[in-house]
């Protein structure tokens, strides 16, 4: 009897389709990935498609319509394990920035006619939406972290995904502190591990596409990056990028911002 | 998911498009034997960039605007660059835009591979994806998944990751890849390059229906070599201006019976954007190489049938591999990895060549380097009302076809453009038709 091979589904909602290009960038791998799994729902890469449910479906993007606020519901009711992929998914992405200020306003700065345009006030994660069985962070995901909660999934396992700080990584990979050393403001002591720790081997610091850490203290990040001589308004903005709505970042981007707004009140 | 088939007299629908970045659908309307109306609907959601790139710092659109385009992040970040350089007064120097210039031909590479072998070869050989063509022929598809590595592992080493590149700022790059690093890459190219050249004979190889397209090409034309990075724009019909008249002459306008903004010269010419258009106005800029290919596959001065996007697609995946392996070998470590940027008041414009076609930005800066406005013209969006007159024309002549048969040869027109939909910010989510 040939072995159950799992049905995979690939969803998109508002997204740049970078993390579900990362399954295609898996050169090594497609192939044999595509024998141990069903195929099932993948328009970016198949025309073809087989009707659910689904033993496993990977969701990348945000809740950004009220369409797509209901068609979550019915992918999570055809799944036996939702896995998110992505900032997007995660938390919102970078298109949550405009839940920092008028939607109404955004559409007329970008469209002509804005009542063509049917949209949510806020970008929000799936998680907001439905129960999600694992969320996997980054900007895009990493493709070996990628192919761990496929194959976990595939087994019915826990995926070992590291929740440990970018530090970590960057201490393993034997790169220099780029704070310490050179003074360059970094996120990595807030940020979740995943990447390899990129952007300090690259001679720049970490700017949080992963997430914040489960156990961060942004505030006392806040206060170095001020100590480096960051403006406030600059701190405001590093923290509100691919991940603003993410709790951790989102408080914190907050508290610099109203600092930001009160310091230039109370300047001459 | 499902979405509509309905008859009108006869409406052919396909949704969602399969084998497209983003998600869109297409729409024909047919009565009494006469194509009444094409669209192409789009769900992918408007994101706002242009909205919340305001009030951002000017070092920050080549990290921002990466994550319009997931295939694309490299033009998104060359052409915000250029346009934020520009603003500031500032051009970088020789040994950065060569850099910059090996890094775009990375995800040349691998965005053509990926179209060519995964999204579009699929089509002429009767598959439903690659996956599926794998099961009869993995070793054809082996060897585009290898090409498309190779695209990869260049931007892996140029811009630290392939899908939004960590390395890229304004002012160039912040740490220079070494030539001894370069080097090491040699090999894969190599083999890459030698299995680009057959991809050239194997897709002239296809059927391809006959289809002539009339609209005008626009292509960035440059003093360096085949267009990338930078240049001036050039057209089919002779036109010629810089890219700061860029947004004089090019009018985008929000219809309401489509649901995204069409491009259109001096508000009513439609043209094409793209590896055709860019074929037809630098193919003397190729290098000999991809030239000998071009010819060898049939590709006189210009290809007017868009089916055959693929054959100039895989002549131009030739050229970036061997521009790529040209810089490699004459890469000499020396100058700064960046120059410094300072902010000041101004507009800036940019313009360079993304896989799918021209891809336009335009900044205005305060004097402290705060962003005032912000304006994008991705590829895909100049492209659509070029889309919907295929769709318009090639249907007209087909309507004997098989319902199925029509409905994947249409699908097949779209995707002819490679288009990037989700890359496209002025997309608009309209009527999703979903049951």
């Amino acid at each position: 009897m040939a072995p159950h091979r799992p049905t995979l589904a690939v969803w998109k909602f508002a997204s740049c389709d970078g993390c579900q290009l990362t399954i295609l960038n898996c050169e090594d791998e497609l192939i044999p990935l595509a024998g141990a799994v069903r195929i099932a729902y993948f328009p970016e890469a198949t025309r073809g498609k087989v009707a659910g449910p689904y033993d496993v479906s990977l969701v990348e993007g945000s809740v950004t319509t009220p369409d797509d606020a209901h068609r979550i519901r019915d992918i999570r009711a055809m799944s036996t394990t939702l896995v998110t992929i992505g900032a997007c998914a995660t938390s919102g992405g970078i298109q949550a920035l405009r839940n920092f200020s008028d939607v109404a306003e955004y559409r007329s700065i970008v469209y002509a006619h804005p009542e063509y345009v049917a949209t949510l006030e806020r970008s929000t994660a799936i998680a907001d939406h439905v129960t999600v069985d694992f969320e996997l962070r980054g900007c895009p995901v990493d493709k070996h972290q990628l192919i761990e909660v496929l194959t976990a999934a595939v087994h019915g396992r826990r995926p070992r995904i590291p929740a440990y700080s970018v530090c970590v990584e960057c201490k393993r990979r034997g790169s220099v502190c780029v704070a310490v050393a050179h003074g360059t403001p970094c996120l990595g002591p807030v940020t979740q591990a995943g990447c390899g720790a990129l952007c300090p081997a690259y001679a720049r610091g970490c700017y949080g596409c992963f997430g914040p850490q489960d156990t961060t203290n942004a505030a006392s990040l806040s206060s170095r990056l001020a100590d480096l001589g960051m403006p406030t308004r600059d701190v405001a903005r590093v923290f509100r990028t691919f991940n603003a709505e993410a709790p951790a970042f989102r408080a914190a981007g907050d508290r610099a911002a109203e600092h930001a707004t009160t310091s230039e009140e109370s300047s001459p | 998911m499902t979405h509509k088939l309905t008859t009108g007299d006869h409406i052919l629908a396909a949704d969602p498009l399969a084998r497209v970045e983003g998600e869109g659908a297409m729409r024909v309307v047919v009565t009494d034997g006469q194509v009444e109306h094409v669209e192409l609907n789009i769900f992918e959601p408007p994101r706002f960039f242009e909205a919340f790139l305001r009030g951002r710092a000017w070092t920050e659109p080549p990290d921002i605007t990466a994550r319009i385009c997931g295939i694309c992040p490299v033009a998104y970040q060359m052409s915000s660059c250029l346009a934020i350089e520009e603003a500031c007064g500032v051009s970088v120097p020789e040994h950065i835009r060569l850099m910059r210039r090996l890094l775009y031909c990375g995800e040349w590479i691998e965005s053509h591979a990926l179209h060519i072998y995964l999204l579009h070869a699929p089509d002429f050989l009767g598959y439903d994806g690659a996956v599926e063509m794998a099961a009869d022929h993995r070793e054809l598809v082996e060897r585009g998944l290898a090409i498309k590595k190779a695209g990869n592992a260049l931007m892996t080493l140029v811009g630290g990751r392939a899908v939004h590149p960590v390395n890229v700022r304004v002012g160039g790059f912040y740490r220079m890849p070494t030539r001894h690093e370069l080097l090491g890459l040699r090999p894969q190219l190599e083999r890459a390059r030698d299995a680009a050249v057959a991809t050239v004979s194997w897709v002239a190889g296809f059927d391809f229906p006959d289809f002539e397209q009339p609209q005008e090409y626009v292509s960035l034309r440059s003093p360096w070599g085949y267009p990338l990075e930078g240049g001036s724009v050039v057209s089919s019909t002779g036109r010629s201006f810089e890219v700061a008249d860029f947004s004089s002459v090019v009018v985008e306008q929000h219809v309401a019976r489509s649901n995204a903004l069409h491009a259109h010269l001096d508000g009513r010419t439609t043209y094409v954007v793209g590896p055709l258009a860019r074929y037809a106005l630098n193919h003397d800029r190729l290098s000999p190489l991809a030239l000998d290919a071009a010819r060898a596959a049939g590709l006189g001065a210009e290809c007017r049938n868009p089916f055959r996007s693929i054959v100039v697609r895989a002549v131009e995946l030739v050229y970036a591999l061997d521009e790529a392996l040209r810089i490699i070998d004459g890469w000499r470590d020396n100058g700064p990895a960046s120059v410094l940027v300072p902010p000041a008041a101004g507009i800036g414009h940019g313009a360079t060549e993304a896989p799918r076609g021209l891809l336009y930005h335009r900044y205005e800066l305060a004097a402290d380097g705060t962003i005032l406005d912000a304006v994008i013209v991705p590829p895909t969006s100049q492209n659509l009302a070029s889309m919907e007159e295929d769709l318009r024309r090639f249907v007209a002549t087909r309507l004997d076809l098989s319902h199925d048969e029509l409905t994947l040869r249409c699908e097949q027109a779209v995707r002819n453009y490679d288009p990037c939909i989700s890359c496209a910010t002025h997309f608009l989510d309209l009527t999703v038709e979903r049951s």
